[in-house]
């Protein structure tokens, strides 16, 4: 009987690990082609010059190979630091308030019986089966001034306020608070579902140890659950964040026009005024915005860990 | 020393249902001050039940507990004069060993100064001092375990309840730490309750053993009571092991009893117990150690006829299965006192079994 042929390198390869790498790969590859690849585009075209031609930039002849004036203008242009300044201030408000609100209702998801938890939980994904424009316009609804719901806070607020102060309506619609709630209402599942996931594996009987060894409930609740939640709050947290920050849809909608947020001028820049480059320039900073805060967590819990392994010795 | 005698704690008429089933049923128990009780009994009989209820993480259905004389009814965890060593250990992982022992101790009104102290002294004493800064997943088991001791004691507990302290580790740092517990005892004077499913545990341990049973407890005793007077039959096979056979009283004169067992085919004599009439149903019951193996029928006292079935040689010791006249078999066990093969009975070799009358126990139960 012939010997069977000795495969080649590549098929050796294939054999011992080629299938592990593949199936990894798989998401790299997207990631280079759906993300790396556009983003790469942007940077491009941040640098580039904005000219009448179509597609309205151009690199080189009469325009300098790299123009970095779309970076300058936003140190500059007080416009984009307003909307830089906007966007954080909104998005940190929306964080905040979710994590105020959805803090609680993880928690209290993790205390009630395995049968009701799946019915709260689907409670909590099931605005997501309603189209997203529908929800905002529905909010658009109760906040504008001659709604039911505005002519009820409207009452409450002129019966417990002196009479001098008494108003028609609440000027709701197109304020920075429009944005803000109509954000919570969006994002909160963003926020709960991260920090039930961290709670809910949370052992119990440390409580039970915690009120052994003489603590009341909430001196328990600050001792023993909320530090070993931070890295639920911190996964809530970033995923409320960062799409809020950068949202576009919401802010229109609802949102002040004289005060923009950075999505706005993004949307703008590209399309009304045409400006590619700027637009590019603004998305750029945007993203080193975000990239910038999950850096520096990344290198500090990275350190801690380190610490621990070095006390480990 | 008197004083000491007084009950601590009283359990009264203390039962525990979850919906239907009732896991701890009509418990009373009196324990006093300075002594190691354990509580013994198999898988789910109700002991980890009754140690939460003593820590106020579950109410009684039923009944009442006091603690050094004051009633426990509506008391909470935090109030408690009690700390729990858990199953599980249920350190804090977020904090180091020292802020664990530490934990305790910021709601005692003490200096900063004093609660180090105090913290020092508990680490010295389970001798972890150089482990103070380590997180819980960086210490092995054993040491895990002393933390969580070492945090139960630095308030100063009157009770400390020990759930299945040492189940997790292996046999030669339990026997370490059987004994450590037992000196950390004598030096601090605080009243232990320790639950475990290991007779032998128990019996190392303890002053005085509770036997529980499907939330019962069956009997109270030092462990030489138990083991050598159980109540019974439950208590007699779950603490060591015992051979029993139906018998029937032949005849009562004092404190002996002669009794007729059909598995022996002959009547034996055993130790009255109060209560005896002639012709009851009883159950004799016999531990492998108090039977000797003779080559040749002894001319005094019982004897019971039979053959080696079985034999299991243990270096220092052996066990013998013995065919007994009616086919039943008995458990009989004997120390290899001499080198020789000779010396020791072998399998089918027909045999004398021996005990004296107060070896055996009878059980009316
Ligand atoms: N919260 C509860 N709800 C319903 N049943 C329970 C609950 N806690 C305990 N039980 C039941 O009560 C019985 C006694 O439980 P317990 O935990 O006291 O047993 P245990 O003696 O400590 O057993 P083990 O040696 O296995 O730890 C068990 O049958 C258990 O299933
Ligand atoms: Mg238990």
């Amino acid at each position: 009987m012939a010997a069977p042929p000795k495969d080649g390198k590549l098929a050796q390869w294939f054999h011992r690990r080629g299938w592990q790498d593949m199936i990894i790969g798989i998401p790299y590859l997207w990631l280079i082609l759906f993300f790396l690849f556009p983003f790469c585009i942007v940077v491009a075209m941040s640098v580039a010059t904005r000219t009448p031609t179509a597609p309205p930039f151009g690199f080189g002849g009469e325009n300098p190979i790299i123009n970095l004036a779309g970076y300058a203008r936003l140190f500059h242009d007080t416009l984009y630091i307003r909307a830089f300044l906007t966007s954080i201030v909104n998005a940190a408000g929306a964080t905040l308030l979710c994590l105020v609100v959805g803090y609680p209702m993880a928690l209290g998801l993790t205390r009630v019986s395995k049968g009701s938890r799946n019915i709260l939980l689907m409670l909590v994904i099931l605005p997501f089966w309603t189209s997203f424009l529908l929800r905002v316009y529905a909010w658009m609804g109760l906040m504008a001034k001659n709604s039911w719901f505005n002519g009820l806070l409207t009452d409450a607020y002129n019966f417990l306020t002196p009479a001098a102060w008494a108003v028609k309506s609440i000027p709701m619609m197109h304020t920075n608070f429009a944005v803000v709630v109509v954000m919570l209402y969006t994002y909160l599942p963003f926020m709960i579902l991260p920090l039930y996931a961290n709670l809910e594996r949370l052992d119990r009987t440390l409580d039970e140890a915690a009120m052994d060894l003489g603590s009341k409930p909430a001196q328990v609740f600050r001792d023993i659950t909320l530090p070993q939640s931070i890295p639920g709050i911190i996964a809530g947290g970033l995923l409320v964040f960062i799409p809020a920050a950068g949202e576009l849809v919401i802010p229109t909608l609802v949102g002040d026009a004289s005060s923009p947020m950075i999505g706005r001028v993004i949307s703008d820049e590209f399309t009304a005024a045409s400006d590619w480059p700027m637009a590019s320039s603004v998305a750029v900073a945007l993203l080193l915005l975000m990239v910038g805060p999950m850096m520096v967590y990344t290198h500090y819990q990275s350190k801690a860990e380190g610490k621990a392994a070095e006390e480990q010795k | 020393m008197a004083q000491e005698d007084l009950p601590f704690i009283r359990i009264e008429a203390v039962s525990k249902s979850f919906g239907t089933f009732q896991a701890v049923k009509d418990v009373n128990l009196t324990i006093r001050k300075g002594e190691i009780f354990a509580l013994l009994g198999g898988s789910g009989c109700g002991k980890t039940t009754l140690l939460r209820m003593l820590a106020g993480f579950e109410d009684p259905t039923a009944g009442t507990i006091f603690i050094d004389g004051q009633d426990m009814t509506g008391v909470p965890p935090w109030e408690r004069p009690v700390h729990m060593m858990f199953q599980s250990y249920a350190l804090f992982p977020h904090m180091s060993v020292e802020k664990n022992v530490a934990y305790g101790l910021k709601h005692e009104n003490m200096t900063a100064e004093a609660r180090k102290t105090r913290v020092r002294e508990m680490l010295d004493l389970v001798q972890l001092t150089e482990f103070a800064h380590r997180k819980p997943h960086q210490i092995s088991g054993g040491q895990r375990q002393r933390v969580a001791l070492a945090r139960a004691l630095a308030r100063q507990p009157k009770l400390l309840l020990l759930d299945e302290p040492l189940a997790a580790l292996d046999k030669k740092l339990r026997e370490h730490t059987q004994f450590e517990l037992m000196s950390i005892q004598e030096r601090t004077g605080v009243t232990f309750i320790v639950v475990t499913h290991d007779q032998e545990e128990a019996m190392t341990l303890a002053d005085r053993i509770a036997v529980m049973d499907r939330g019962q407890v069956k009997q109270v005793g030092a462990p030489t009571e138990v083991y050598e007077n159980p109540a019974s039959r439950f208590v007699a096979g779950f603490i060591g092991s015992i051979t029993a056979f139906p018998a029937t009283v032949a005849q009562l004169s004092g404190d002996t009893a002669t009794v007729a067992v059909p598995a022996f085919d002959t009547t034996v004599t055993a130790r009255a117990v109060p209560g005896l009439v002639e012709g009851q149903s009883v159950t004799l019951a016999i531990r492998p150690e108090k039977l000797t193996i003779n080559a040749v029928k002894p001319d005094l006292g019982n004897a019971v006829a039979g053959e080696i079935k079985d034999l299991a040689y243990f270096g220092k010791d052996s066990l013998y299965r013995v065919l007994l006249p009616k086919g039943d078999l008995i458990q009989a066990h004997a120390v290899n006192a001499r080198r020789t093969a000779e010396a020791r009975p072998d399998w089918y070799e027909k045999v004398w079994l021996s005990f004296e009358p107060a070896s055996a126990i009878l059980l009316t139960e």
